[in-house]
């Protein structure tokens, strides 16, 4: 007992110790709510250490690489996150601390899209006095130019397809290299240099969302160099590029040419003078150098890893510098129909109510790893509902007797017998499957646990129904995560029955009509509000449905080092808002 | 003399070709066992949501959907003849040797494992120096006092060295002399980013003891075993028998005679350095050729991964001849052949 | 020096007691080991001066090399306990320092090995090896150091020295590369040569060449000369004196003649019958002696050599609990037995003399 006081004091003094540190470093508050009180999740909805002082260099740290520097070729989430601080878009994710963070406001444009056509013409104005870093004005072109570029997918593999599949009448196998002014794309006009007009080929409500993606970050035709392009970056944000070398080290500096007064509801700060990221490092001494404070982010955002996990939860002091960042992802189990008795929705409800919530948590690292999901959605999703019909919250190790019950009205009062398939390299999925055999085994549900290679997860086994039929997959032990925090990008593609092909599915097997009826209504809503209310109602569909076993919508722990000002977790990217931080070190 | 050394440049050279088809193989042939197909291949080297036709579209820009003779042929007559490649708004020539160009990152391979390769010999340069200082020596003065507590202490140092894996004692040490004391650079930092070689020292200090150490080891073993050997060897009775000074017993005549496999060992080990010391890297976050093999290998980037094995495989064929040639040099034996 | 001189009745100069240029005086070597202490050299005494050859003979193990050895000061350090006298030239060498001997090594003593190829380092050429010896006594540039090994190569008879100087150990055949290590050794003109079975090693034709030559050059530098070997025709050819020794002591010791006209020890009978002869009958003609040599820690008692004497019993037990003294039995002929005057000249005369 008195080891523990002795520790409570401790930490107490530590808190305090840090406490007094932080509040010595910060100047002014800023408008929006924060403090520089230290402690675990001081950045997470709120601003931890507001600062508006200008000046030295936040150095950036990643063990892999980026895809591609160049926004027209790129997908990584971390890559949407800093791509703002070279690039601006059309529209952008506004830099602000928690669920004000996923919604768009204007950048280059003046306005939000404007929907014509039945949503399927979009019009954007462009604000006065948009430069490059030379200089040179940005116009309505560039922006054409950036979009159609990005079509040639053999020149830009890496990013994203939705213009390609949403912009009307794309030549197959366009490339503006072929095709040098343009002509041939008919789907973007620019009437005048401040005007910029997408047509599209089906009804889209959501059409700000890809006018937020980087293939909007304007490029200018006598600087493109293709494949190298990403070699020098030309420009349009706060920074520019000094040195690329690729693989290894990239530095920005102010972009002399970077008017703010343009740029008046982003929210972006560039307060620090320089920054650095350093690429290709080792993970794990990432971590070490972050807690030592020799560098400011690890770029990834996706948490550290587990050695420093564990060191990090043992000690209240790193305790107290970390976020824990809720993510656009949610893993989950689909209960396959087409595997009898599961066709029962019955039997699906028995699934759901029998499952062990906390094993399934437990698979994933426990709390840290993330929240016992109730739902589909993750809570980050604009529309998202808070629902819970199956009792994760009120029985989370499970409600045997709910299931009994429901056993009972499906017929297989003693239970049925059925086949779990996982990803063979994820420990995670191989737990969550061990846990789910253990639990439904209380009421007589035996299940075969089967892995598969995750490579060929989605094009021959579970992703195939045929397979998945023949050799009884009931349970498909699954995860998906969004692009960008809308429920289009994360609902779309995993319960639309009509994307269902004959392999390589991403829709294991969710094919609820009202749900595809619903999808096609939020698609042609244009009011946002309303559109988000759809996304909590096909949400509530495909649980009343019974067609998932949702598991948890995972969470990333991140450290925050002290020298950081502005530090908060923007939810339209799950991580730290790379355009606002700031820090002490000079 | 001459005719030797032409004759396993020549082997070499075919060495190469034949390494070059085995890596090839070995890409493309395996998968295809499994039934992968040149769409399947294509598929990751492509973004998160490409259709069938993108993916095909890249199957057949990275040349998949060739025959595999065809696709050899091609990388073949890159490195004879250098090679053209478009990369949007215009084509560009890769002159001879062109070792194709990145999967993933579409740059040139060989200005890429160029750039990289002075921080390999910058780690390997200094690291071969301390632990071929630090282990011979250690491994003399083991034998000279065998049995001593001198003797005993440094032998279980070695043991330790060499059986403590590298990315262990790495980041161990990153945390204790970096981080906690400060004394050293952080991983990550560049050695050839030094303005002077006092800053390329500073920035390599770390990663050279701690490679030294794992090899310094195996050689203060080998060169006390060979010393041990040695200083039993009548010609060791002559010398004290001549008069001449301890000193030089040990050194002139023990010592120069334990000498020779150690240093062909040395060549060896020195060229399999050159062609990336991996763990080293990837633990100190060095941008080294041994970085960049990691990552091609993680990424399936055939043309990375070809490049540096055939880098790697010059150096260690360049030292397997050095070697030979030292060996003749040093040991007056072998010469009459 | 001639091989067949009567010694003087009277000569002083090979009398133990009496100052020599080497005095070897109840030297004893011990080496601790964990099995128990080896006395390889238990007690043995000689004279020796410049211009003379003495013989050392004994089977292996019987301490002749381990004597050469601890003259010449090369046992390393902590390894053998030696007691008793070595005097150089007036220069104690038992309990000098070791830095004293070394430099005495090479300049006033210097040996020569059994096998030429091992004993010469492979690595550097026998011109190197020669210099190397050279400088280390004289201050020398390299270039007159060379010239004087060519030299060292002429005088041991090396055809085209100046070429052969650069060469290599193992490019010499055998009878050369001994010829070359007796020139390194005689390099700095040494007042003591021991060559330790310097012809064990090579062919027979090589072996009388390589003896002539050490003939030569003794009488060239008036050295003084220990050779050490097993092989009586060896030292019948160009010892003076012999001494034979046995389980690490002198057993017998007197000129060569009169070791091979009238030899005294049953040893030396043993010795003398075992050499292969021709003209005897085949059953008879290889005559060992009985028994094996013995162990070096555990020295037999009384006279080492009693389990094997056919004569013991003679002695009344003596030979079993009393160690023999080393005496002067005539001029010059020392001797260590316990069978009486009477008794050896009655067996020589009757059992062994025939025989030979």
């Amino acid at each position: 007992m008195k080891q523990k006081r002795i520790m409570a004091v401790a930490s107490g003094a530590v808190l305090a110790l840090g406490m007094t540190a932080c509040s010595g470093g910060s100047t002014t508050s800023t408008a929006t709510s924060g403090s520089s009180v230290a402690g675990q999740n001081a950045g997470v909805n709120k601003v931890f250490q507001p600062s508006t002082v200008k000046g030295g260099t936040l150095r950036y740290g990643l063990a892999g690489d980026w895809d591609s520097l160049d926004p027209g070729d790129t997908y990584y989430g971390y890559s949407f996150n800093f791509v703002r601080n070279y690039g601006r878009t059309l529209v952008v994710f506004k830099s602000a601390p928690g669920v004000a963070g996923t919604k768009l406001i204007p950048d280059l444009a003046k306005t939000l899209g404007v929907p014509s056509d039945n949503a399927k013409t979009w019009t954007y104005k462009l604000r006065d006095g948009l430069k490059y870093e030379d200089g040179t004005p940005i116009t309505s072109a560039d922006i054409k130019y950036a979009v159609a570029r990005q079509l040639d997918k053999d020149t830009f593999p890496n990013g994203p397809t939705y213009f390609n599949d949403f912009l009307k009448d794309v030549p197959a196998g366009y490339s503006v290299y072929k095709d040098k002014n343009l002509a041939d794309l008919k789907s973007i006009e620019t009437p005048d240099p401040k005007t910029i007009v997408f047509h599209l080929n089906k009804t889209f409500s959501g059409f700000d969302y890809f006018a937020q993606l980087p293939a909007t970050v304007p490029v200018p035709v006598a600087k493109d160099t293709g494949a190298k392009y990403k070699e020098h970056v030309v420009s349009s944000g706060p920074y520019m590029f000094d040195t690329v070398q690729v693989g290894k080290k990239y530095t920005l500096k102010r972009n002399p040419n970077y008017d703010p007064t343009t740029d008046p509801d982003s929210g972006r700060l560039a307060l620090a003078n320089n920054l650095n990221v350093e690429v290709g490092l080792n993970a794990a001494d990432i971590d070490n150098r972050l807690m030592a404070g020799d560098l400011d982010v690890d770029v990834a955002g996706s948490g550290v890893q587990a050695a420093a996990q564990g060191k990090i939860l043992s000690n209240p002091a790193l305790k107290a510098k970390t976020d824990s960042a809720v993510s656009q992802r949610t893993w989950f189990s689909v209960l396959n129909p087409d595997v009898p008795p599961l066709n029962n929705i019955e039997c699906r409800k028995a699934v759901l109510l029998a499952a062990d919530k906390t094993g399934y948590q437990r698979a994933y690292g426990g709390a840290t790893g993330g929240d016992i999901a109730t739902s589909l959605l993750p809570p980050v999703i604009p529309g998202h509902v808070a629902m819970d019909l199956y009792g994760a919250k009120t029985n989370p190790t499970g409600d045997i007797a709910g299931a009994k019950a429901a056993l009972a009205k499906c017929g297989q009062p003693n239970g049925f017998a059925t086949n779990i398939s996982y990803r063979a390299e994820r420990p995670k999925e191989k737990a969550t499957a061990e846990s789910l055999q253990q639990s439904l085994a209380k009421v007589g549900i035996a299940l075969t646990i089967k892995p598969y290679p995750q490579g060929d997860y989605f094009k021959l086994y579970a992703g195939k129904p045929d397979f998945a039929k023949t050799n009884k997959l009931g349970i498909m032990v699954y995860g998906w995560g969004a692009d960008w925090p809308d429920g289009f990008g994360f609902l779309s593609q995993i319960v639309d029955s009509r994307t269902i092909r004959a392999s390589g599915n991403t829709n294991l097997g969710i094919k609820i009509p009202a749900v595809d009826a619903a999808l096609d209504k939020a698609l042609a809503t244009t009011d946002a509000a309303a559109r988000n209310v759809i996304w909590g109602d096909i949400d509530k569909m495909v649980m009343e449905n019974a067609a998932v076993l949702p598991g948890i919508w995972s969470k990333g722990l991140l450290f925050r080092p002290a020298n950081l000002t502005n530090v908060f977790v923007n939810d339209g990217f799950s991580m730290y808002d790379y355009t606002a931080l700031g820090t002490t070190k000079k | 003399m001459l005719t030797y050394i032409i004759r396993r440049l020549i082997g070499a050279v075919i060495l190469l070709f034949v390494v070059s088809a085995v890596v090839f193989s070995i890409f493309f042939l395996v998968p295809r066992l499994g039934g992968a197909t040149s769409d399947d291949l294509a598929s990751r080297y492509v973004g998160k949501s490409a259709g069938a036709e993108q993916i095909h579209q890249t199957a057949v820009k990275l040349g998949f959907t060739d025959p595999i003779y065809v696709q050899y042929g091609r990388f073949a007559k890159g490195i004879v003849v250098g090679q053209d490649y478009n990369y949007g708004p215009a084509v560009e020539h890769c002159p001879a040797p062109c070792l194709g160009y990145s999967f993933i990152t579409q740059n040139p391979v060989l200005p890429d494992l160029l750039d990289r390769l002075p921080v390999t010999l910058s780690l390997a340069a200094g690291a071969s120096i301390i632990w071929l200082v630090a282990g011979v020596s250690t491994g003399v003065i083991s034998a000279l006092r065998r049995g001593s507590w001198l003797d005993r202490s440094s032998m279980t140092v070695a043991l330790a060295g060499v059986s403590l894996p590298i990315f262990f004692t790495g980041l161990l040490s990153l945390s204790i002399f970096s981080y906690g004391l400060g004394w050293t650079a952080p991983g990550g930092a560049n050695p050839m980013d030094a303005t002077n070689p006092l800053d390329w020292a500073y920035t390599m200090i770390l990663p050279w003891i701690t490679l030294a150490f794992l090899f310094a080891a195996s050689y203060a073993r080998l060169t006390r075993a060979g010393m041990l050997e040695t200083m039993n060897e009548d010609y060791i009775r002559t010398a004290r028998a001549k008069g001449l000074r301890e000193r030089d017993v040990v050194i002139r005549h023990g010592l120069r005679a334990a000498l020779t496999p150690i240093l062909t060992i040395f060549g060896l080990d020195l060229g399999l350095l050159l062609g990336g010391a991996i763990l080293t890297e990837t633990t100190f976050s060095l941008p080294g050729l041994g970085q960049y093999a990691v990552q091609a290998i993680t990424n399936n980037d055939l043309p990375k991964v070809l490049g540096v094995t055939l880098l790697g495989a010059v150096f260690i064929i360049m030292a397997n001849l050095v070697v030979d040639l030292l060996y003749a040099v040093v040991d007056p034996r072998v010469r009459t052949q | 020096m001639s091989t067949n001189t009567t010694p003087q009745l009277g000569d002083p100069a090979v009398r133990p007691g009496i100052e020599g240029f080497l005095q070897v005086k109840d030297l004893r070597v011990h080496f601790p080991t964990d099995d128990g202490v080896v006395k390889s050299v238990d007690g043995l005494s000689f004279n020796l001066e410049r211009g003379e050859t003495l013989g050392i003979v004994g089977e292996s193990g019987s301490g002749k090399s381990v004597t050469s050895l601890s003259i010449m000061g090369l046992h390393p350090p902590g390894t053998a306990k030696i007691s008793g006298q070595v005097v150089l030239n007036g220069d104690s060498l038992v309990g000098a320092s070791p830095e004293h001997i070394r430099k005495l090594r090479g300049k006033k003593m210097a040996m020569i090995f059994q096998d030429p190829l091992s004993a010469m380092h492979p690595y550097y050429t026998v011109g190197q090896q020669i210099i190397e010896a050279y400088r280390i006594h004289n201050r020398v540039s390299k270039q007159i150091a060379r010239k004087h090994a060519i030299d060292m190569l002429d005088r041991v008879g090396i055809p085209q020295p100046s070429s052969r100087v650069d060469d290599y150990p193992h490019q010499f055949s055998g009878g050369m590369r001994q010829r070359a290590m007796i020139a390194m050794a005689l390099s700095c003109d040494p007042e003591l040569l021991i060559a330790d079975e310097p012809t064990t090693a090579l062919d027979v034709t090589v072996q009388a060449q390589i003896l002539d030559l050490i003939r030569d050059l003794q009488q060239e530098f008036n050295s003084a000369v220990i050779i050490i070997t097993h092989d009586l025709g060896v030292v019948a050819e160009l010892a003076d004196d012999i001494l034979v020794m046995y389980a690490g002591r002198g057993v017998e010791y007197a000129t060569a003649h009169e070791i091979f006209t009238a030899p005294q020890h049953p040893y030396t009978w043993g010795l003398l019958g075992s050499m292969p002869r021709l003209d005897r009958e085949r059953t008879e003609r290889l005559r060992p002696i009985q028994g094996t040599p013995p162990s070096l820690i555990n020295v037999p008692s009384g006279c080492p050599f009693h389990p094997r004497c056919t004569y013991a019993e003679l002695n009344g037990g003596a030979s079993e609990t009393d160690r023999p003294e080393f005496v002067e039995i005539s001029p010059r002929h020392f001797l260590a037995c316990h069978l009486s005057e009477r008794d050896r000249q009655r067996v020589w005369d009757n059992d062994i003399k025939p025989t030979l």
